[in-house]
Parts: C-alpha cells; structure tokens; sequence
C-alpha cells in the first residue's frame, strides 16, 4: 500500500436498525464529535464523526436506522443511496460495521443478510451482550464469526466494553475475512439461513425481559395505561412550571444586577442604554427560561430513551388513525411541545411523505416552550397563585388548559387536511415496542445539551439581533421634550413617537377589536421574529416607560389595557399564531419549497384573530 | 375448533407458525424483512387500549401492527401439522 492511500481516512458506515445499541456505538467511537447536517437534496440527518486508529483517520458515518435495504421512507432511501455511492458529495462506506441487538439477533440477521449481498467488507457488532446474558441467553461469538464469515465483537456500548478490540479491528477492513458463500436473496431461502447460523452459534435465546412486562402490564394496560398517560402528562406540566421557578428567580436577580452595574459604570447616555436595556435586557428576557426548556427537554429524551414513548404512539396510534395520522406522529407532535423545530424534524421518522406533510403543518399548534416566557408572563402577573386541589394550583392548571387547547386544534386541522388538501393512500404502518432501558445518564445529558445549546444559539442570533433593531426602532428618532415633563412622562413621550411607536398606533385599528393596544401592537408585530420576543419587547417598553427597577410582571399588571378579556384574547391569539421565524425556515428546509410554510402562517394567523376575537368578546361578556 | 387464518385474528397468546405474506410490492417485503418469513413462530401479546393496533412477538422482538397490516400475513396454529391448515 502506497504511503498516501495509507494516510487516506477510513469511512466506516454504521448500519444498523433502530433500538439497536447504533448510536451508542457512534458516541462510543468518535467521543460525541459528531458533524450534524443533512443529506443533499433531502431532509434526512446526516451524522458523521471522526477518530484515529494508530495513524489512519476514520470517518463513522451514523446512517439512518432501518429494517431493510428496500426502502420505504426518505431515511431508509438515504442508507440504500449512500450504500450504492449515488449521493453526490457523500462517498460511498469503504467498509461497515452492522450492529444488531444480542436479543433480537434472529430478527437482525435479515438485515445482515442484506448488507452482506453489498459486498463490501464488513464486520458484525453485537450490542448488549449484558443484557443477553442477564435474561439467561448464550451466543458464541466465535461460532458466529465462523457462520457467517465475517469478524464479529461483542460490546456493551455505553460502558466502553469491546470498543477496544473493535477500534483494533478498523486498522485493516481489507484483511477482515469474507463469507464464502453469500447469504440468499430470496425471502423464501432467508427463514432456513437464519436458523442455519443460529443452530451452528449454540444460540440459547434469551428470556423476555421480566422488567419489559412486569411494566408492560401496567403501561399498555387499557386503563391502567390510559391514566398512566394522562398523569405523566399532568406531571409534566406542573413539573416544568414549579420547578423551574428558583432558577429562574436567580437568573432574573442576575440579569438586573448586571444592568444595574452597566448603568452604574458608565454613567447616563445611548451607549448604556443600548447595552443595558437593548443587549442585556434582551437576552436575558430569553435565557431567563432555560431552566422550564432544560427540566422540559430532559423529561422528553428520558421517555423516549426509556422506550415509554413507544407505548406511547401505540396507545394513542387508533386515535391518531381516526385523524387520518399514526402513533409515530403522536412523537413527532409531543416533540413540539418543546419546539416545533426538532418537532418537525422528527416528523422524518414518518414513512408517508403525506402524512409527514399533515403532521408539519399542524406541529406550531403544540405549544412551543418559546411560548412558555409568554404564558408565563402574563399567567404569573394575571392569575392568582391559588392551591385548587393539594398541589395542583389554578396558574398550573391555565397553562394544561393552554396546552390541551392547541393539542386540540392540531388534531382537527389535522383531520380536515388528511380530508380535504392531503388526502390518498396510506404507507403500511408498524412499530418496534423495545424493551425498557434504563438511558445512560451521558447519553440523556448529550441529547439535552443538544437541545438546549440550540435554543440558546437562537436566542443569541435571532433574537439579540431583533433586540438591537427594536431598541434602534423604540430609540430613534429622538424627539424634543419639553423640560417640565417628569422622566417616565418624557420617555413614553419619547416611545410614543418611535417608529415602534407609529407602527404599533398603525397596526392598533386592526387589532383594537380583539382588546389590544399599540403596545401589544408592537410586540406582535416584533414577535413575528419569534414568540418569545413580545417579552423582550414588552421588557423595553415598559423600561423605557418606567421607573428603573420595576419588574415586567408588576409593570404590565399596572398598565390598564391588560383587562381580563385582553389577557385572554392574548393567551388565545399566542396558541395558534405562527409567530417563528425558525419555524417557517424549518418547514421550507423539510418541505423543499416556500408554499408549504406561507400556506401555514396564513391559515394560523386567521385562526388566531378569528379566535382571539370571539374570546374577547366572550370574557367581556362574562366579566 | 376455530382457526385463525390470519394474524388480525388471531387470539391472544395463541401460538402460531406464519405461512406466508398475501401482498405485493412494498407492503410484503417489508413485513417479511420485519420476520414475518414463512415458518416463523409468531404470537398477539396486546392489543391497545382502543382495540387497534395490536403488538405481535416475532424473531425475539415485540411489533405493533394495525388491522390492514396484519391481515396480510397468513397463519396457521402453531400445534397443526405443516401444510394442513
């Protein structure tokens, strides 16, 4: 081998199905480095890492997970189209590692047989060879080497176990040994070969996990599953809105004393202004709320690492399929609740381009933890903090009500789109129910971390780069105020002819029917950007309208526009309005075109004032 | 005695043997790459809340199917002899 093709990196391909220990394996490898971005031309993640064995580079290529090389869905096309080297920019694997779940190794080897027919070398990972043992199970790895021709090492990924010996493996794929004889192409040959290597590997199957059903018992109970379902959902709720409320009060405390410090070090002028209430007021309106988005994102990637959400889709899949939708949809549409942006992403797990497609346009429906600072806000400065019944107080409760009626809505535009605009036949629909694992604590905070860094990474761009232009649009121009004007009086004077200020009176006829003034006027003309940033906006109005040192919450408590009829209108227009830049950005990346996106913010800004509208009249009405 | 024909209806933990996929295209090759190959033993363990879809246990793992899906794939118990059914 000559010394530049010796320098040449590895590209090692994972194949593997879901559930079955590959991304552990790729975290194992490559230590979390991962390079995250799409295929070309489709929406399909790609993951690629890197690590060293002696001096060759090796890039892993974490393929999508799939059942088999025929394939039915955009993600399991990307793995047959990488395989056969037709994505442009995406050389094909020089060799791959298939892993396959020591439990479910009979059901894998279907799609090892495939992947062998490929031709290129390639090795077998089995994963969780402790948990084959712990239920009573036995594989001679060896015999399964020699039986299927190919190297093959056990590991127990998340501990590191066998890595060792696979990382030795990767310095030479061209020396691994090759099946004398391919596996057969044909399904009616495939029974007899997978029992053929199974009879020659001394497989003693392993039990049922008892833990598996002991818990499936009660989780997909018919009743005992449905209460358990609907308590986490409450759970969830009063969990993410009380517990993160300490945090939170300390983040607040932190903002205001850097402020105060800025104003206090650089004496009076635009510059101060501009730092302390432009920049820091800003931003820190939005990572104020990065404990609700931690606690909130922590408990989706425990359930679903746990298998619950799995039992979730198939508990709920009957109702998702009277709206014309499946139980993986449910995930996609739970996901939302965190952000519609990782929400519609998962929607890529859903083989029917269709129903991808309902599924994407309903999912800004579910309330976003972007609207949380918003409910917030104005539940925490409107609704009193009463006990209702033990723990469960009237604040919690506003929020589910807030929640369930967005889940509402999404499923009934849902069920009129699969009606009307998408409808036609369905893709086959099935669902693996893994066994329950307990996540590897590495693992969960990786995936939270993930999370979280984007939506701070959106705070810091989107939102910091809105925050300057509304303090420049709240700012200039400068007006003249007489001298006997007290301050607060000089600086709404000063806000009122901003061009914040014009815009918000300019948009104020329009909005005057659902409760709303200039004020709210130019924080949904601002929030357009992104929801969160009506906080922010609200933030500098009311700073700049003020005193000094006045929360947001007893500011806007004070102001008199915010009746009981306008708070609601508010709430309600904030539930269904697709007030996201990153959402419609997102829908056009998963969509390929803009008409999907422009189609979604009309529908939902009509709803939302048709909306808004009837629950201002209505809490008029009452009160 | 009643016999299932098909996996839709079949009894909870009731063992049977496939026998073999009814579909074309697609559909078939996909549950058979799921192991629903002929002469794979197979058994309904749940079915949801509402009565559809129901999970099947197949090749060690544990599947969920909806009614459509599941009448497609042809079963005979698992006691008859092979063929007879």
């Amino acid at each position: 081998m000559s010394q530049q093709a010796a320098a040449a990196p590895l590209r090692l391909g994972l194949l593997g199905s879901p559930n079955s220990g590959k991304t552990t394996l790729f975290n194992a490898l490559t230590g979390l480095r991962a390079r995250v971005g799409n295929y070309p031309g489709v929406t399909v993640e790609r993951r690629e890492g890197q690590t060293r064995v002696g001096d060759r580079r090796v890039v892993v290529i974490d393929l999508p997970g799939t059942y088999s090389l025929s394939p039915i869905s955009p993600d399991e096309a990307v793995v047959a189209e990488v395989l056969a080297g037709h994505v442009a920019d995406v050389p094909p694997p020089d060799a791959l590692a298939i892993t396959a779940d020591a439990c479910t190794l009979d059901r894998s080897l279907l799609l090892v047989a495939q992947a062998l027919r490929l031709g290129l070398p390639a090795c077998l990972v089995v994963t969780m060879v402790d948990e084959l043992r712990a239920r009573g199970g036995e594989l001679d790895l060896e015999r399964l080497s020699a039986a299927l021709g190919i190297p093959v090492v056990g590991v127990v990924g998340h501990r590191g176990i066998g890595i060792g010996r696979l990382r030795a493996l990767l310095g030479d794929p061209q020396g691994w040994s090759r099946p004398a004889i391919l596996p057969p192409a044909e399904h009616a040959e495939l029974g007899g070969w997978v029992e053929s290597v199974l009879g020659a590997v001394q497989h003693q199957r392993p039990g049922r996990s008892r833990l598996t059903d002991a818990v499936d018992q009660v989780v997909l109970h018919p009743i005992a599953g449905t209460l358990l379902f609907a308590s986490v959902m409450v759970l969830f709720f009063q969990l993410i809105f009380a517990w993160a409320t300490p945090a939170m009060d300390a983040i607040d405390a932190g903002v205001g004393w850097l402020a105060t410090r800025v104003h206090a070090g650089l004496g009076p002028g635009i510059v101060t202004d501009f730092l302390a209430d432009g920049i820091i007021a800003g931003v820190g309106s939005v990572v104020i709320f990065l404990p609700q988005i931690l606690l909130l994102f922590t408990v989706l990637y425990v359930l679903e690492d746990l298998g619950y959400m799995a039992r979730a889709a198939f508990v709920v899949d009957r109702a998702m399929g009277r709206i014309g939708l499946e139980g993986r949809a449910f995930v996609a549409l739970l996901s939302s609740y965190a952000c519609a942006v990782p929400g519609i992403m998962a929607t890529r797990s859903i083989p029917s381009p269709r129903n991808r497609l309902v599924t994407i346009l309903v999912a800004p429906l579910m309330t976003c933890s972007a609207r949380l600072p918003v409910y917030a806000l104005l539940i925490a400065a409107f609704v009193p903090a009463e006990r209702v019944w033990g723990p469960v107080g009237l604040q919690g409760l506003v929020l589910l009500g807030l929640y369930v009626l967005g889940a509402s809505a999404a499923l009934a535009v849902a069920a009129v789109l699969k009606r009307t605009l998408l409808r036609g036949e369905d893709l086959p629909f099935y669902l693996e129910l893994p066994p329950y694992r307990l996540p590897p604590v590495r693992l969960v905070m990786s995936q939270v971390w993930g999370a979280a860094s984007a939506f701070l990474r959106r705070a810091g761009t989107i939102i910091l780069a809105v925050s300057i232009v509304l303090w420049a649009l709240l700012t200039f121009p400068r007006v003249e105020t007489p001298p006997d004007l007290s301050p607060p009086e000089a600086a709404r004077m000063q806000l009122e002819q901003s061009l914040a200020g014009r815009i918000g009176h300019a948009v104020e006829p329009a909005i005057a029917p659902l409760g709303f003034d200039w004020k709210i006027g130019v924080g949904l003309v601002a929030s357009l950007a992104a929801r969160e940033v009506i906080v922010a906006t609200l933030a500098q109005i009311y700073a700049v309208g003020s005193e000094n040192g006045t929360s947001l919450r007893d500011a806007v408590r004070a102001d008199p526009v915010f009746t009981p009829a306008t708070v609601a209108a508010l709430l309600v227009f904030f539930v269904f309005a697709l007030q996201c830049m990153s959402t419609l950005a997102i829908m056009r990346r998963e969509t390929n075109s803009w008409r999907w996106p422009l189609f979604a913010f009309g529908y939902l800004l009509a709803v939302a004032y048709a909306a808004s509208f009837a629950t201002h009249r209505v809490v008029s009405a009452l009160g | 005695m009643y016999r299932p024909s098909c996996l839709a209806d079949l009894p909870r933990d009731t063992p049977a043997i496939v026998e073999g996929v009814e579909a074309s295209g697609p559909l078939a090759d996909r549950l058979l790459d799921l192991g629903f190959l002929p002469g794979t033993p197979v058994r309904m363990v749940r079915r949801a809340p509402l009565g559809d879809p129901c999970v099947y246990e197949v090749r060690g793992t544990r599947l969920c199917l909806r009614r459509t899906e599941a009448e497609r794939v042809r079963v005979r118990p698992a006691d008859s002899a092979e063929g007879t059914a």
